[in-house]
């Protein structure tokens, strides 16, 4: 049956529009590479695709995908920072910061540099144990020229209690996000830092970098003792000129595609699991192929751990290396070489696989 | 990022063809990274490289 008429309700933001969520795994779902890191002192993403905490000298933190969620949104998942060596005394220059990083093309539709640029707003739901004040922002990483930032202080006056945090960023007309692949959008929220960020005034439209506004008006140190925490999930960045829409939930499959564009790991599930396809082009060196499951962004890094093995003619041989050969953002190809009583027979197929560990991985890695 | 131990790796290991990645240790990890401007290793082994705090060795 044709469908004769659209009621106005089904044509609300929330109802209707999907794709909306410029932030990728925002309920925080996907954590490819562990859903749990002790001792962390300094910068990268460790457990939660996407997120990327940058840490310099403000304490060490476990970083965790935790249950802990906020009753009746939908979520499942949140990420977790846990300190548990405290630095009661921040040198000015030091910080613990969650930060997401957001590709140009992504960031397009928002017309920015242009007298049709669009407001957004940002939103997410937090946790802590420590009330005060918190700063986030979104800086715009202009290649070549001036990068610009955009903040919000948000009180938390409830500790251990979750809260929706909004934030109604009013649109650029003066700089455009750089339109490629790279890194053009950071959003930071700052958890600890010195006066190197906070000795300024916040500015809550957009302005040019400048180091003592970035995070004028954080007042609390997260770091100075190991009693403190802080979670978030359901982060949400979309163009809308006040007041956010309902959190964009998507199935699972979706939410891991678009986080394999920047990462993605080739593991075992058991002993003596396969890798990778290949063949002997010569006895002393094996070649071998896989296509990734999604395009990534770039063409990745190639980091193995565990113990790989070539199996060719019916036996198990230690490759010498294991080492990119060839690399699209589609498919990589390896080289290893072989020597000594590991060499194979010219022309022969075989395959890499672990050698009876089946911890053994190979992680791909694009991210921004 | 602690770069240490970077070698080239030539196309097919063949030193006489182009290099296509780079060998070396990231943060204490084995990685293998290619040639490629957008890979942010890349580019920073290159940053490294041209601030003379890193050398990459020549390809076997």
């Amino acid at each position: 049956m044709a469908l004769s008429k659209i009621r106005s309700d089904s044509m609300t933001d929330n109802a209707i529009q999907s794709n909306r969520n410029i932030i990728k795994n925002g309920a925080m779902v996907i954590a490819q590479r562990a859903t749990s890191v002790t001792g962390v002192t300094g910068s990268g993403i460790r457990v939660i695709d996407r997120m990327y905490p940058e840490i310099s000298n403000a304490g060490t933190w476990t970083q965790s995908q935790s249950t802990d969620v906020p009753v009746g949104q939908g979520f499942v998942n949140s990420f977790k920072m846990d300190c548990t060596t405290a630095d009661t005394s921040l040198d000015p220059s030091h910080y613990n910061i969650l930060g997401y990083r957001i590709e140009g093309i992504d960031l397009q539709r928002l017309n920015y540099g242009t007298s049709g640029a669009k407001n957004m707003v940002l939103s997410f739901w937090v946790k802590t144990s420590k009330t005060g004040n918190y700063v986030v922002n979104i800086q715009n990483i202009v290649t070549g020229g001036t990068s610009r930032t955009c903040g919000k202080v948000y009180t938390v006056s409830q500790a251990n209690t979750w809260q929706k945090v909004e934030f109604p960023i009013a649109a650029d007309t003066a700089t455009a996000f750089d339109n490629d692949t790279g890194m053009s959008a950071i959003i930071y929220w700052w958890l600890a830092t010195g006066t190197t960020y906070t000795s300024g005034t916040l500015s809550n439209t957009w302005e040019n970098i400048s180091n003592p506004n970035i995070a004028a008006g954080q007042t609390v140190n997260l770091a100075d003792s190991t009693n403190n925490n802080f979670y978030i999930t359901g982060i949400q960045l979309e163009v809308a000129d006040s007041i956010s829409t309902p959190f964009e939930h998507e199935d699972y499959g979706t939410t891991l595609r678009k986080c394999q564009r920047y990462y993605q790991r080739l593991a075992s599930d058991g002993t003596y699991d396969a890798l990778m396809d290949g063949m002997h082009l010569v006895t002393t060196q094996f070649f071998a192929m896989h296509s990734f499951p999604t395009t990534m962004r770039t063409e990745p890094t190639m980091t193995g751990s565990g113990t790989f093995s070539v199996l060719s003619n019916g036996s198990d041989k230690t490759p010498d290396s294991l080492i990119v050969n060839r690399a699209t953002i589609d498919v990589i190809q390896t080289y290893s070489a072989m020597s000594g009583g590991n060499v194979g027979v010219a022309g022969h197929g075989g395959q890499i696989r672990n050698n009876n560990d089946a911890t053994t991985f190979l992680d791909f890695t694009a991210e921004l | 990022m602690i770069i240490e131990n970077a070698k080239y790796h030539a196309l097919d290991g063949d030193n006489t063809k182009p290099n296509t990645s780079i060998t070396c240790t990231i943060d204490g990890k084995s990685c293998s990274v290619p040639i490629a401007e957008a890979n942010t290793h890349y580019a920073e082994i290159m940053r490294q490289v041209a601030a003379g705090t890193l050398t990459i060795e020549e390809a076997d």
